[in-house]
C-alpha cells in the first residue's frame, strides 16, 4: 500500500522546505519538494536606486549572500555600461571576497548541516580521553538535556564509536573554521554576513599589506583543515556509506554560469575567462556553450496563471491560488525546455569536459583515490565530494590571487546611472547558476528579476511533467524505514538547497492568494 | 562539573528572515557556540536550544512536537527567540514552519502561541525587531515586528529587541547574558525602541574615526577616498550603534572601516527612510524618522 512520508520542516537546510514523497513497495513513486516562505523581494525591489540592489539582495540569504552581492554588481557593471571597467585590484578583491564565502559556506554545509545525518553525537558520552572540547560534550550529554543534537532519525549510523568521537571534534573545529573563513572575508569586505565592500565598478575597500597577510595567514589555517581534515573526512564518508554513490541521481543535465572571473576585459559574463568554466551539459557528456537565451521560467505547476515559459524580464505573473495541477509557488527554471542541474557538482562536469587542466587532474585523482565511475558522481555522494574539492580549489587558488593584488592602484571604476538600460549578471555560487537581471528606467529600477539555484533544483514539475533535479533524485529511492527515511533527508541536504534564495515560493496551500502580485 | 547545572530551555524560530542573523550569531567567539550550546554559558546556567530549524539534528513532525511540548511543559520558564518578521498578509499563509497532525502552523499561530506561554520574547534581528527588508515599501507579505504583532494579539511579554541586518554576534550573546546574570532588562537598560542601551546608545557618527573630516568639512566624493562619507550618503549620523568601537568579525573591520557608507541597518527607519543607500537624505525628510536624531 501506498503511504505518503511527509518531511516538515526539512531541518538543518537554509529556509523553510517541505518534502513530500508517495513510498509504495518501499520505493519512491512520486515526490514533491516545496519551500514554505514567500518574501517579495523583487517587489520590494521596483523603484529603488538601482544600486540598492547590491545591499537588497544580498538579504536575500544569509548564508550566500556573497554571490547575491556579486552577481547584483556584475548586473549593474553591464547595466552601466562598466562590464569591463572593473580594475584588477578590484576584480580580485570580489573573487577573494566570494572565495572566503565559498569555503564558509561548505564547510559549513558539510559538517554542520549534513554530518549529523551520518554520525553519531551520542557516541561521546563514552569518551574517555583528554580532548577539553569532547569532554564538554561528554558533561552535556550526561547532563541528560540533549536538544538540538535530539531528537532525530534512529538507525542508520554506521561509523565505530571512535571515529564518530574524532567526527564530533571536526564538527567543533569546523565551527572555528568558516568562521575564520569570514574573518578572511571582513578584511576586504568590512562585515559578514552582507558585506559592506562590493559596489558597482570595483570594491570600497583598498587593498595594503597587513590585509593581504592577514588574509593569507588565515586561509592557510583553512587550507590545512581542507586538506588534512575536510577532504578526509568526506572520503570517510563515502566509504563507509557507498552506497550512496547509487543513490540520488538528478536528471545528469548539467549547468554552470562559470565563477570567479580571471579577465575583466570581456563585457560578456557568458564567455569572460573564469576559474570554472560556463556550460550546459547533456547526458554528463555533450557540452554546449552556455546561452542566456535558453533561460526560461516555466509555471505549469506553480500557482500562475497558465502560460508559456517565459525569459526572465519577460517574466508575466498572474497568481492562480486554486490552479489544480499548482503544487508549488517556485516556478521550473528551464534550459532549451530540459530540466538541469546546478551546484558544485554541476560545476565540476562541465569544468571537466571544458578541458579545464586544475579541474581535470583534481577530478581524475578523486575518481581513482574513490574508486569509482565518472557516472557514479551523479549522486549523493558525487555531490559532497564535488563540494569538497570546489573548496580545495578555490582556496589554493586565493593564495595566488593574493600575491596578484597591487596596493596603491584603482579599486573602483566610475560610472553613471543611465536614464534606461537593461543588464544581467551570470555567477555560479556555493549552490549553482545564479542570475540577476535588471531594466532601469529613470534612473530607477523598473524590473528586476532573480533565477536562484534552488529554483532550479528544488522547482516543481514542468508543462512536460518533466520533475524538477531534486524531485529526479527522490524518485525510485529505497526506503528502508519510512519511520526514519534517513535516504530522503540525504539526498534532500545534499543539493544544500537554500530556500530563502528560491525567493518566488509559498506553501502547498495558498488560498486566498489571488488577490496577490507576485512578481 | 559537581555543581548543580540549570537548564534555561529556550526555542529560536524564524519568519521572514533570510538565516543572516544565526549565521552572524555562530560567528560569536568568547564564548564559542560550541560554549553555547552545551556548556553553561554563566556558571550553573546552561541553555538547552530545543528548537533551532538551521543546527537541530531532527526533522518533520517531531521537532514540531519538541515546540508544543516545550509551551506545555515549561510554561512562563521558556525564552522564546525570534527572527525575522511575522507575515501576517493571507491570515499568516505566506510562512509556514511545519505540520503537526498533518496541518501546516504559520509563524503567527505558532508566534502567538509560544509568546503566550514564554518568560519572554528576544527579536533577534532588524526585521523581527522592526520589520526590515521584505516589510519594505509595499510590504508585498503584511510583515510585522513581533512587538507590533505581539500587541495586536493582545499578548503583553516583554520584548528586547536586538536589531542589526544582521546583529552583531556581541549583541545578541551580550543580551543573554545580562538576562541570564541579572534577570530581565529594567526600562532603564532599554531605549524608546527596545534596544539594550548598552549596545545601541550610541551615535555611529560620535565614534566614527572618519568623524574628524567631517568637523573640517572634508567629503568624499566617491567610496574607497578619504573624507567623510555623509555627502555620498552614510547614515552614520543617524544610526545608534557600537560598530565603530567594537568592529565586526573577530574585530576585524566594520561597513565604514571597509570605506564604505553605513546603511543604518540596526535602525526601525530601516530601510525605506534611510534610502536611497548611497546618497544624502534630504533635511525635510529627516523630520520623519522614528527615532531622533540628538
Amino acid at each position: 500500500m501506498a503511504t505518503t512520508v511527509k518531511i516538515d520542516p526539512l531541518t538543518r537546510i537554509e529556509g523553510h522546505m517541505k518534502i513530500e514523497a508517495t513510498v509504495d513497495g518501499g520505493e519512491v513513486k512520486d515526490a514533491r519538494c516545496a519551500g514554505t516562505l514567500f518574501r517579495g523581494f523583487e517587489i520590494v525591489l521596483k523603484g529603488r536606486d538601482p544600486r540598492d540592489a547590491q545591499r537588497i539582495t544580498q538579504r536575500v540569504c544569509g548564508v550566500c549572500p556573497t554571490v547575491h552581492g556579486t552577481a547584483a554588481t556584475l548586473n549593474l557593471d553591464s547595466a552601466f555600461g562598466i562590464a569591463n571597467k572593473v580594475p584588477d585590484n578590484g576584480r580580485i578583491m570580489r573573487n577573494l571576497i566570494l572565495g572566503a564565502n565559498y569555503l564558509q559556506s561548505h564547510i559549513l554545509h558539510f559538517y554542520h548541516l549534513t554530518a549529523l545525518d551520518y554520525v553519531d553525537v551520542t557516541s561521546v558520552a563514552d569518551y574517555s580521553g583528554d580532548d577539553p572540547e569532547l569532554n564538554s560534550v561528554k558533561d552535556f550529554i550526561t547532563r541528560g538535556e540533549l536538544a538540538p543534537f535530539a531528537p532525530r532519525y534512529e538507525g542508520d549510523y554506521r561509523f565505530d564509536k571512535v571515529t564518530n568521537q574524532q567526527l564530533v571534534k571536526h564538527y567543533l573545529m569546523a565551527l572555528d573554521m568558516r568562521r575564520i573563513a569570514h574573518e578572511m572575508l571582513t578584511l576586504f569586505g568590512g562585515k559578514m554576513p552582507h558585506n559592506a565592500a562590493v559596489v558597482p565598478g570595483g570594491v570600497t575597500e583598498q587593498p595594503t599589506v597587513d590585509k593581504i597577510t592577514g588574509f593569507l595567514w588565515r586561509l592557510n589555517r583553512i587550507r590545512h583543515f581542507i586538506d588534512g581534515i575536510y577532504i578526509p573526512d568526506v572520503i570517510k564518508v563515502a566509504k563507509t556509506y557507498p552506497d550512496y554513490f547509487q543513490i540520488g541521481d538528478g536528471p545528469g543535465n548539467f549547468l554552470c554560469y562559470g565563477v570567479f572571473d580571471l579577465d575583466g576585459r570581456s563585457s560578456d559574463y557568458a564567455k569572460r575567462d573564469r576559474l570554472f568554466n560556463q556550460g550546459a551539459v547533456k547526458g554528463l557528456s555533450k557540452l554546449e556553450a552556455l546561452d542566456p537565451g535558453k533561460i526560461t521560467e516555466s509555471v505549469k505547476h506553480s500557482w500562475y496563471e497558465d502560460d508559456d515559459p517565459r525569459r526572465p524580464l519577460e517574466q508575466v505573473t498572474k497568481p492562480a491560488a486554486h490552479k489544480k495541477e499548482g503544487y508549488s509557488w517556485i516556478r521550473s527554471p528551464r534550459y532549451g525546455g530540459e530540466v538541469y542541474e546546478v551546484g558544485p557538482l554541476a560545476r565540476w562536469v562541465v569544468s571537466y569536459l571544458s578541458g579545464n587542466k586544475k579541474v581535470k587532474e583534481t577530478l581524475e585523482g578523486c575518481i581513482s583515490d574513490l574508486g569509482i565511475k565518472i557516472d557514479d558522481l551523479n549522486s549523493v555522494l558525487g555531490r559532497h565530494a564535488a563540494r569538497a574539492l570546489d573548496t580545495k580549489v578555490v582556496a589554493d587558488t586565493m593564495a595566488e590571487w593574493l600575491l596578484e593584488l597591487k596596493p596603491g592602484e584603482p579599486v573602483c571604476a566610475a560610472y553613471e546611472i543611465p536614464e534606461e538600460s537593461e543588464g544581467m549578471g551570470l555567477v555560479d555560487g556555493p549552490r549553482g547558476a545564479l542570475g540577476h537581471w535588471i531594466r532601469i528606467r529613470d534612473r530607477r529600477i523598473d524590473k528586476y528579476q532573480l533565477v536562484v539555484p534552488t529554483t532550479w533544483n528544488g522547482g516543481p514539475k514542468d508543462e512536460k511533467g518533466q520533475y524538477g533535479p531534486m524531485e529526479q533524485a527522490l524518485l525510485g529511492t529505497k526506503v528502508q524505514d519510512p519511520a526514519n527515511p534517513f535516504e530522503l533527508v540525504r539526498i534532500a541536504r545534499s543539493f544544500d538547497p537554500c530556500l530563502a534564495c528560491s525567493v518566488h515560493t509559498l506553501n502547498f496551500r495558498g488560498e486566498k492568494i489571488a488577490s496577490l502580485r507576485v512578481v | 562539573m559537581s555543581a548543580k547545572v540549570y537548564e534555561i530551555p529556550a526555542v529560536y524560530i524564524a519568519g521572514a528572515a533570510c538565516s543572516g542573523c544565526t549565521v552572524s550569531l555562530i560567528n560569536t567567539i568568547n564564548p564559542s557556540v560550541q560554549n553555547l550550546l552545551v556548556d553553561p554559558v554563566i556558571p550553573g546556567k546552561h541553555i538547552s536550544l530545543r528548537f533551532h530549524a538551521t543546527i537541530m539534528a531532527g526533522q518533520g513532525e517531531p521537532v514540531m512536537k519538541v515546540l508544543r511540548d516545550t509551551a506545555k511543559e515549561k510554561p512562563g520558564e521558556f525564552v522564546l527567540i525570534i527572527d525575522g518578521g511575522i507575515p501576517t498578509g493571507e491570515n499568516g499563509l505566506f510562512c509556514t514552519l511545519g505540520e503537526i497532525g498533518g496541518k501546516e502552523v504559520t509563524m503567527m499561530e505558532m508566534s502567538a502561541d509560544l509568546a503566550e506561554k514564554c518568560l519572554a520574547v528576544l527579536a533577534v534581528g532588524t526585521c523581527a525587531s522592526y520589520g526590515g527588508i521584505p516589510s519594505g515599501e509595499p510590504n508585498p507579505t503584511q510583515v510585522k515586528p513581533v512587538s507590533d504583532f505581539l500587541k495586536g494579539q493582545g499578548i503583553d511579554k516583554p520584548v528586547v529587541n536586538i536589531p542589526g541586518c544582521p546583529p552583531h554576534p556581541d549583541w545578541i550573546v551580550g543580551t543573554i547574558a545580562d538576562i541570564l546574570l541579572n534577570g530581565l532588562p529594567t526600562p532603564d537598560k532599554l531605549d524608546e525602541v527596545l534596544r539594550p542601551k548598552a549596545f545601541f546608545g550610541q551615535l555611529i557618527h560620535d565614534n566614527c574615526p572618519r568623524r574628524a573630516y567631517f568637523d573640517a568639512g572634508q567629503f568624499a566624493r566617491h567610496t574607497s577616498e578619504p573624507g567623510c562619507l555623509y555627502e555620498i550618503g552614510c547614515k552614520g549620523p543617524y544610526t545608534y550603534a557600537d560598530c565603530p568601537t567594537r568592529h565586526w568579525n573577530n574585530g576585524v573591520s566594520w561597513c565604514v572601516g571597509a570605506g564604505a557608507q553605513c546603511i543604518g541597518c540596526v535602525e526601525p527607519d530601516f530601510h525605506d527612510m534611510l534610502a536611497p543607500m548611497f546618497q544624502k537624505i534630504g533635511e525635510p525628510d529627516l523630520d520623519r524618522f522614528k527615532i531622533k536624531t540628538r
